[in-house]
């Protein structure tokens, strides 16, 4: 596998790169669609979030980390605490409005043009977990796969000793 | 109450953002909580002094008798006008103190947020709130001690500091947890306590003797007296306000509460007495050695926390005023002699009492107002330190007990300490010394009046106090009386007559003369007595011991070899549910090997993916073939009809194989070789071990059922109350949210964590981040710098 000793990324072909370029905005899309249907339905913000990081993956291996672009250009750290202060704040917002912390509630109302809209507290939060998985995604990334595209020098051979 | 402290808060929080247009004039903006608390004081003054006491609750945490309960009595009043009265002048004196410097926004929010911690302190009224201010006001200390975080000195200090206050603070939780549950008090409410105390049984008799340790950390007690003179790193408006006027009071307030239903169980009166005296004299005997000013009132600090501690622990009436009116004294005459000292380092740049000369004509106003506070701390008439301190002595001759003549002599030996240190503060700081050899003095500048004022106010304070004996009176009647109904009427005397306290003021202040114009030969039998640290020693090599002792045991059970970790992990597994399975290991009723064909192919497909990870030598193959594990188990979650595993298990191989690939550039291709073969038979063995133990276990769970799955139920709220059809994600995101926004935390620490530990392979980017640790590392283990100085 001497393929390994070189950066992910740089597909000679292009192939993959145009693939790519096809496949994220749709990966992307249908983890927000799986966000929001998660809670009737399979998905929820643990899975969307899986998915919109998949799409983050997707890139970097055809255009390495370096290739900016989309959601990796907002810092990993943003991301992460984002979600988790929006989670949280879900949870603080249903205790001021008098039920427990994280206590969700329900608000299912008749709209004109929109007809009827159900919304519950649980989307949010939902929301916060999503971000957090993305965060992790692009954090993986921006640590384990930029630093080691820049400095990949040869791995020295079987030296190592386990104990 | 609770809008106090918050308002307090809210000041603390917005102090840096006025900092930035304000600059040094931020105190005045920090000013405004301690004013509006004054404010509302003078409000409820009246009701309070009618005997009625103000309550206030809310509810916080009820399962746990956490209650936000504020009280305030006339004892608390006059706690609070100290606190908020002291920090009102101390915030006005900072602005003259500082220069324009850019972090002045956070020391003023500290200060700040100090001062609510230490109001709510002294108006909780529930035992488990006491112990949240009074860990806060621990905190905010510590930042306080530390604030000057470049210089190593302070950082050490700081640490010290909460790490005693700190563990004393732990003591004393467990002592109000034990007085909380033997009371009777539902809501653990201190008043209620003191009103009906718990006094019978061995649990209450070890209670108190937690509480005083908590108590003897916070107010400096021997031997836990060595934080207090590190503090003074601190600016000093820190040493005036929270070492010398309120903090350090914290554990003599609490005394003062409990001695009068407390003071007759088990060791606490003995302990108050006995370590009170030690203190004081402890204190007053090192002040003599000092020759930084500061530490001169620190060490007067500690000795005349010990007088307090002594005077309110007794649990008498006459000595409980005795000891409140001591409060009062101490408090304004002690943050005085701090501000002054701040004049005085703030002009001349010196603190040494051994360089200083001449300063007495070059500032005669500052002068003045030190010699009133520090007369009033000898004890000289008619200041109110010696109003109070006729009253200890009326009241120590007074007070039944065993042993209390023998407190008494100690008192007054005290006092013949504190005179004598009283005249070498005074004279260190203003004499004129002729023989000195480079003396700071002569071109000193004058400071500005307001910075003058605040001090100014605190002295003539204690003249008028003193002078006017009934003002002082119509304070620390009420407010004693709220802790000890007294026995008759007591009363503050500036001249009781020629009676025996006012004889043993004599000796007190004769024999601190005398002793102060025998320095040098006391000087030369100190430094023979001196053997070496004491307390500061002990602790500084008690300290490098624990770290000592932690890296051996983190040496011990960290090797830092990923397999040892792993096997310990499998080996308790095995261990601890096999051992107990091998006697009851149970097999379900109606068992069947497959529900389908489909699902034995699958469990065929994962069985050749797990021997094929173990048996290859190359990662790339290990991590493909571990792959199909994966896979393979997700496609029995769709068999099984469970599309939220399967999807998220689907997603997390895919991930995970990227991730690996990341990874497996950095390694050799081949796994190493360098296996013994009977590591390779106990691996193995292991293994089995393990694998036999995850079957049993599945095995006699599904056996062992005894009630409904709990799944079923949270099937069926899950619509009508989480509002989602999808069980899985309503349990994720309402029924069990908090596990989920725990998990997402462990999320984001575990991805700044793999990321700072990426980079931290890397060579540094700064240089001087390598300095600092050395630094740091190097000064734990050192001695403290204090006998340096002496």
């Amino acid at each position: 596998m001497s393929d390994l000793g070189r950066p992910l990324g740089g597909d000679p072909s292009g192939v993959l790169d145009e693939t790519v370029r096809v496949a994220v905005p749709i990966v992307l899309i249908a983890s927000v669609f799986l966000l929001f249907a998660g809670h009737n339905a399979p998905g929820g913000g643990f899975i969307g979030g899986l998915v919109a990081g998949s799409a983050v993956f997707l890139r970097y291996i055809s255009a390495g980390a370096t290739a900016h672009g989309g959601v990796t250009r907002v810092p990993f750290e943003v991301l992460l605490g984002a979600g988790v202060l929006l989670s949280a704040l879900t949870g603080v917002a249903s205790l001021v409005a008098g039920d427990g912390f994280l206590e969700a509630w329900t608000f299912e109302e008749d709209l004109p043009v929109l007809g009827t809209v159900k919304f519950t507290a649980t989307l949010p939060f939902d929301i916060g977990v999503y971000l957090v998985v993305l965060g992790l995604a692009v954090a993986v990334v921006a640590s384990l796969g930029r630093e080691a595209d820049e400095d990949l020098a040869p791995v020295v051979e079987p030296d190592e000793v386990e104990r | 109450m609770t809008l106090l402290v918050v308002v307090h808060a809210v000041v603390a929080l917005l102090a840096p953002a006025a900092a930035r247009p304000l600059g040094r004039r931020v105190f005045l903006w920090t000013l405004l909580a301690p004013a509006a608390t004054l404010v509302w004081l003078a409000g409820h003054l009246g009701t309070v002094l009618d005997g009625g006491a103000i309550e206030e609750a809310h509810e916080w945490v009820p399962g746990l008798q956490l209650e936000l309960a504020f009280r305030l009595d006339t004892f608390g009043a006059l706690m609070v006008l100290l606190v908020s009265g002291i920090g009102a002048l101390v915030m006005a004196y900072s602005v003259e103190y500082f220069p324009d410097r850019p972090d002045l926004g956070r020391f003023a929010m500290y200060l700040c947020a100090f001062s609510g911690a230490m109001l709510g302190l002294v108006l909780a009224d529930n035992l488990l709130l006491i112990f949240v201010f009074w860990e806060l006001t621990s905190v905010t200390s510590y930042l306080l001690i530390g604030f000057d975080d470049t210089k190593e000195s302070s950082r050490k200090a700081a640490l010290q500091a909460i790490l005693i206050t700190g563990a004393g603070g732990l003591a004393m939780l467990g002592g109000l947890v034990l007085l909380g549950q033997a009371s009777s008090s539902a809501t653990w409410s201190l008043s209620e306590i003191l009103a009906d105390p718990p006094t019978e049984g061995a649990v209450v008799a070890w209670a108190v003797v937690l509480v005083l340790a908590g108590a003897f950390t916070k107010s400096a007690q021997v031997p836990f007296h060595m934080w207090l003179p590190g503090a003074m790193a601190a600016p000093t408006p820190v040493s005036a306000y929270l070492h010398s006027a309120t903090m350090v009071k914290a554990g003599v307030y609490l005394i003062a509460r409990m001695s009068p239903a407390f003071a007759d169980v088990g060791l606490w009166r003995p302990l108050t007495a006995g370590v009170g005296v030690a203190t004081m004299l402890w204190g007053a005997y090192r002040a003599l050695r000092q020759y930084d000013l500061k530490l001169v009132l620190a060490f007067g600090t500690i000795s005349q926390l010990g007088f307090l501690v002594a005077l309110l622990g007794w649990g008498d009436s006459k000595l409980v005023f005795a000891g409140t009116a001591m409060l009062l004294a101490h408090a304004l005459f002690k943050a005085a002699l701090f501000m002054v000292v701040g004049v005085v380092d703030h002009q001349a740049h010196s603190r040494d009492l051994r360089r200083l000369s001449g300063l007495g004509r070059r500032l005669p106003l500052t002068a003045a107002v030190a010699t009133l506070a520090a007369l009033s701390m000898a004890g000289v008439p008619p200041l109110l330190g010696f109003v109070s301190k006729e009253a200890g002595f009326l009241g120590y001759l007074d007070a039944s007990g065993t042993g209390s003549n023998w407190v008494l002599a100690g008192l007054v030996a005290g006092s013949v300490l504190t005179t004598a240190y009283t005249a070498r503060f005074l004279w260190g700081a203003f004499a004129a010394k002729p023989q000195v050899e480079d003396p700071i003095g002569a071109e000193v500048p004058r400071p500005p009046a307001a910075f003058v004022v605040p001090a100014a106010l605190l002295a003539a304070l204690s003249l008028v106090g003193g002078l006017v004996t009934a003002l002082a009176d119509e304070l620390v009647r009420p407010a004693a009386a709220a802790l000890y109904e007294p026995a008759g009427e007591y009363h503050l005397h500036l001249w009781p007559g020629f009676t025996l306290p006012l004889l043993l003021s004599g000796v007190a202040l004769a024999g601190g003369v005398l002793l102060f114009l025998a320095r040098r030969p006391v000087a030369h039998l100190q430094s023979g007595l001196a053997v070496g640290g004491g307390a500061d020693v002990a602790f500084h090599a008690g300290y490098a011991a624990l770290i000592r002792g932690a890296a051996q045991v983190t040496r011990i059970v960290q090797p830092g070899s990923l397999s040892f970790y792993v096997s310990m992990v499998l080996i308790t597994f095995a261990v601890v549910p096999g051992v107990v399975l091998v006697r009851h290991l149970e097999v379900p009723d109606g068992w069947v090997w497959a529900e389908s064909p489909l699902q034995a192919v699958i469990a065929v497909l994962v069985l050749v993916g797990a021997i094929g990870t173990v048996l290859t030598r190359r990662r790339f193959a290990a991590v493909l073939a571990l792959g199909t594990v994966g896979y393979g188990v997700a496609l029995l979650f769709v068999v099984q009809g469970a599309p939220d595993l399967a999807l998220t298990q689907f997603l997390i191989e895919t991930v995970s194989l990227v991730l690996f690939l990341m990874v497996l550039r950095r390694l050799p291709d081949r796994f190493a070789r360098r296996r013994t073969r009977s590591l390779r038979v106990a691996h193995l063995g292991l293994s089995l071990a393990v694998g036999a133990a995850v079957f049993g276990l599945a095995l006699t769970s599904l056996a062992a059922r005894t009630d409904r799955p709990i799944g079923e139920e949270m099937s069926e709220v899950a619509y009508p109350e989480g509002g989602g059809a999808n069980a899985v994600n309503v349990i994720l995101a309402d029924i069990r949210a908090f596990d989920t926004l725990g998990e997402i935390v462990v999320i984001t620490v575990a991805a700044i964590g793999t990321a700072a530990l990426v980079r931290a392979g890397r060579p540094p980017r700064r240089q001087e981040d390598v300095g600092v640790e050395e630094e740091r590392t190097g000064a734990a283990l050192d001695p403290a710098d204090e006998e340096v100085r002496t």
